[in-house]
């Protein structure tokens, strides 16, 4: 059954973001948008996490931090790029510490545009993500069953 | 045979009534915070999911650890139910914390190091009201076995007025709420991380908060007994005490556990205390 999709708890990390974007995330806890409505918790442990919430992107100081926190996460797992500076670098993109956009580190599931990225668009980004996070779960049942 | 029934009845239905009253919980405070909230069934959605997900262990004697934490909390309300003595049902309450607290240690994280002491602060901090509880059934009922208490026609709610209080400051502590949440809570404290929990991820966190489920039912099982000579009034007593419960964790931000601890004791050596003192000597026995 697919109570992924119910249920996804979300781990908000600030890699480098100029905070415009953390801002618009936390937006969307509050009650003018409220995402507990969909069961999406913020937690702030990777452990818990069924979706990684990057703003901003990666630097050379926190490129392993960003790993280590994605290795954390039990599977099935997906990861949602918010902001431009997120999916590509956005405007710090050519500064001699910044390494690109998120992908650069871990594989990237969804992307969410904007500057900074509008509380809309953010759920929207999390609602694509859970049919991904529902492909992924089913997938990972298929390989248990072969396996 | 009444008895075992009941038990079997516990254990089949305290975590649907758990859940339930999670639920309820969760979209309570949602409204007094000016939100939607979750659907009722929440709470049953993010536990089927925790099974769903990989299970990491850190230990593997962590696991051990929580199931037995799962099936003391199962086995406490069962003896709870069953009619059993409230003194073997405290005691089997006590060791179901103590099993939570060992799997937080053996998971050798800070976060959960300091849960794991959090929680032992907040067992110390509870377990003097709590026998204090159960003495002040026996003053009034003249039986430590909960069949009994329920059973009695004596109005326990008049003759213990300030352990009920006393209790009420523990059952804060117990159910995790602010101002008392120090070890762990339902939302994320992102200084201790998840605390006590925070080592602990699918089928083995689903376990702690089926866990939680029992415990709730076992909690509110001793509210019952307050009232036990009019079944209806304990019901409407409950469902007040809860919503009063989520008003205080919606009112008040979290303390530091000395003020748990100062709460806790201060309810037994003044609420409770006091009101058995005056029981004892004005009051003989029914
Ligand atoms: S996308 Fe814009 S708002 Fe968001 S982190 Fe980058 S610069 Fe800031």
């Amino acid at each position: 059954m697919a109570y992924l999709k119910k249920s996804p708890w979300l781990l908000h990390y600030d890699a480098s973001s100029c905070n415009g974007c953390d801002i618009e995330v936390l937006a969307c806890l509050t009650p003018l948008y409220d995402v507990e409505r969909f069961g999406i918790i913020n937690t702030g442990n990777p452990k818990h996490a069924d979706v990684f919430v990057i703003t901003g992107g990666i630097n050379e100081m926190n490129r392993q931090v960003v790993k280590n926190i994605y290795a954390q996460i039990p599977d099935p797992k997906v990861v949602v790029a918010v902001g431009v500076c997120a999916t590509s670098g956005g405007v710090f993109r050519e500064c001699y510490n910044i390494a690109g956009g998120v992908d650069q580190v871990i594989p990237v599931d969804v992307y969410v545009p904007g500057c900074a990225a509008r509380p809309e668009s953010i759920i929207d980004g999390i609602v694509t993500a859970l049919g991904i996070l529902e492909e992924k779960r089913t997938k990972m049942k298929e390989q248990e069953g072969s396996a | 045979m009444t008895s075992i029934i009941a038990a079997i009845a516990y254990l089949v239905l305290a975590p649907l009534v758990g859940g339930l009253i999670s639920g309820i919980d969760r979209k309570i405070t949602a409204r007094m915070q000016g939100r939607v909230g979750p659907p009722i069934l929440q709470p049953f959605y993010d536990v089927a999911k925790l099974f769903e997900k990989e299970d990491v262990t850190v230990t593997p004697s962590q696991n051990t650890f929580i199931l037995s934490y799962l099936v003391f909390m199962a086995l406490t309300g069962a003896l709870f139910f069953a009619g059993e003595d409230l003194l073997l049902v405290i005691f089997a309450f006590t060791l179901a914390h103590v099993f939570i607290v060992l799997g937080a240690y053996a998971a050798f994280s800070p976060y959960s190091y300091i849960g794991a002491e959090r929680e032992l602060i907040s067992l110390m901090a509870y377990e003097p009201m709590i026998i204090l509880t159960a003495v002040g059934f026996y003053l009034v009922t003249g039986s430590f076995y909960v069949g009994d208490i329920a059973a009695s026609q004596a109005p326990a709610i008049l003759y213990l007025p300030g352990v009920f209080v006393g209790f009420l400051t523990i059952l804060t502590i117990k159910l995790r709420k602010s101002p008392f949440d120090i070890s762990t809570s339902h939302h994320a404290h992102q200084e201790l991380v998840k605390g006590l929990t925070t080592e602990f991820s699918g089928a083995t966190l689903g376990k702690i908060e089926i866990a939680h489920w029992y415990e709730t039912v076992v909690l509110l099982g001793i509210v019952y007994l307050f009232f036990g000579f009019n079944p209806l009034l304990a019901l409407v007593a409950i469902a007040v005490t809860y919503v009063l419960e989520i008003f205080i964790d919606n009112t008040f931000s979290r303390m530091k556990w000395q003020t748990t601890l100062k709460s806790g004791w201060g309810a037994a050596a003044i609420l409770g205390f006091l009101n058995l003192v005056v029981l004892y000597y004005f009051y003989l026995g029914v």
